[in-house]
């Protein structure tokens, strides 16, 4: 059982980031709450008020904007998968959302949940005292490591489990942050930090503001993308690697290459080398292989997920090959 | 801290006070007695109490009441009203597709959102669109033979 809470349910963006506070946890927003009520229920997350925004107009849908989408950041996954608007200028991302956990969740998960659930490793969802929950020490780094990070690890060694996060950072997506008072917006890929950036959290987002909408460009014209995922099971699992990728091939060449990792990273990993591998040649088994290879390069696998390495280098040559 | 939603269930309209953290399931089976919709879990992982929130199928465990606050919600009373099985609960019915029940109303639910989007599911589609939902006896092939049935029947 939960421990009890007070609920409110402003009418208004400005209204709801009012009621926010000046520190982490003790006042949360929830919109489908899919991953918040679990970590209520596990008492990884015991906050004092919820503020729902999942019913504020403002934040729903998707419109089409001057450069692309506009996405409220609770828009529903099940029904970014199915947009006509999404599948047509990003269809990267509707396949992303549509590889989120099983139909259930996708109707109850939003795009903004999606993009600020917390980590999924076992050490963190048992409450373990590791510093996501303010300890001194990463369980994982010499424990039961099978699922973790291969790059960017340390001093916590968590892996990013959305799907969407890939895919809206190789699209060159935007968020749109709000504290009522105030309004930023950050590119997609500056919107997650690194366990050496902030150890206790995944993103940006300070107490007091709201992820309210996703920017996302349409994709370029002649772009072809994929979204593959590698689990543990055949479905409904999170990424043990995962793969974004958006290759723009004329006459003949790469003339532009976007490849995100999920899964293999505490924030989704952009791989610039792969990328590079692909510049100016042919998409073809020759490529695709030395673009694996290169997206591996400066892996620094733990004791346990060491076959995270060859994983990632296989399933970054499976996707451009199935774009080529 | 007492909460007042109103929540429309298979028609009707319930106005209750609320503890915030009451979860929709609980809601369901504690404070108005419809206990077809099951626990099994309460992790969002097994679908056993999977019923329509403003008509897609959701995890009940995983849901407020407080978040189905001025929403309508069904429930597999709901689908037999008059105590009549509905065509797709028949099909279950005669493929077998239940042994011991618990998971029954949630493949139902996961099972009708299929057909109404696809009316010729193979048997694969079938069981990728059930991949929300656990048997605990394992009697996946006959719920994919009710399914297949239920479409054959013209269920939508």
């Amino acid at each position: 059982m939960m421990d009890n809470f007070s609920y409110s349910r402003p009418a208004t963006l400005k209204e709801a980031a009012n009621q926010l506070g000046k520190e982490h946890g003790k006042i949360a927003v929830i919109a489908g709450g899919t991953d918040l009520l679990g970590e209520m229920k596990d008492n990884l997350a015991a906050p004092e008020r919820l503020v729902s925004i999942r019913h504020i107009a403002d934040l729903q849908g998707v419109r089409a904007s001057a450069s692309g989408l506009r996405i409220g950041a609770a828009t529903l996954l099940a029904d970014i998968v199915e947009n006509p608007m999404v599948q047509e200028r990003t269809p990267l991302l509707a396949m992303a959302a549509g590889k989120v956990g099983t139909p259930q969740i996708r109707n109850m998960g939003t795009i903004g949940g999606n993009l600020c659930q917390r980590p999924r490793c076992w050490y963190y969802r048992n409450n373990f005292p590791c510093y996501k929950h303010g300890g001194n020490t990463c369980f994982s780094a010499a424990g039961e490591n099978d699922f973790h990070a291969i790059f960017l690890g340390g001093p916590s060694y968590i892996v990013h489990p959305s799907d969407t996060a890939p895919a809206l950072v190789a699209l060159g997506a935007t968020a749109r942050i709000s504290s009522g008072s105030r309004e930023r917006t950050v590119p997609m890929d500056k919107f997650f930090v690194t366990p050496r950036e902030d150890v206790r959290r995944e993103n940006i987002l300070l107490p007091n503001e709201v992820l309210t909408a996703i920017e996302v460009p349409t994709a370029p014209a002649g772009s072809k993308a994929v979204y593959v995922k590698e689990m543990v099971r055949e479905t409904w699992d999170f990424a043990l690697c995962s793969v974004a990728a958006m290759v723009t091939v004329k006459d003949g060449i790469v003339a532009d290459a976007r490849i995100v990792l999920g899964g293999v990273a505490p924030i989704p990993y952009r791989v610039a080398k792969a990328e590079a591998a692909l510049m100016g040649k042919p998409l073809n088994e020759a490529s695709a292989a030395a673009a694996g290879l290169a997206a591996v390069d400066g892996a620094r696998p733990l004791a346990k997920n060491g076959y995270k390495v060859p994983l990632t280098q296989a399933v970054v040559k499976r996707a451009l090959l199935s774009l080529a | 801290m007492k909460l007042s939603v109103s929540i429309q269930v298979n028609g009707r309209t319930y106005d209750r006070e609320i503890e915030p953290r009451l979860l929709l399931v609980h809601f369901l089976r504690d404070s108005i007695a419809l206990t077809g919709t099951k626990i099994g879990c309460d992790t969002s992982q097994c679908g056993a109490c999977t019923v329509l929130l403003d008509d897609v199928a959701v995890k009940a465990c995983t849901c407020l009441a407080a978040q189905a606050d001025g929403c309508s919600v069904t429930t597999i009373e709901g689908l037999a009203p008059d105590g009549r099985l509905n065509a797709l609960q028949e099909a279950f019915w005669t493929k077998h597709g239940l042994q011991c029940g618990f998971c029954t109303p949630g493949m139902i639910f996961a099972a009708q959102a299929l057909l109404r989007v696809n009316g010729n599911p193979s048997p694969e589609q079938i069981r990728h669109a059930l991949e929300g939902n656990l048997c605990r006896c394992t009697g996946y092939q006959n719920i994919v033979r009710s399914v297949q049935a239920a479409a054959a029947a013209g269920v939508r």
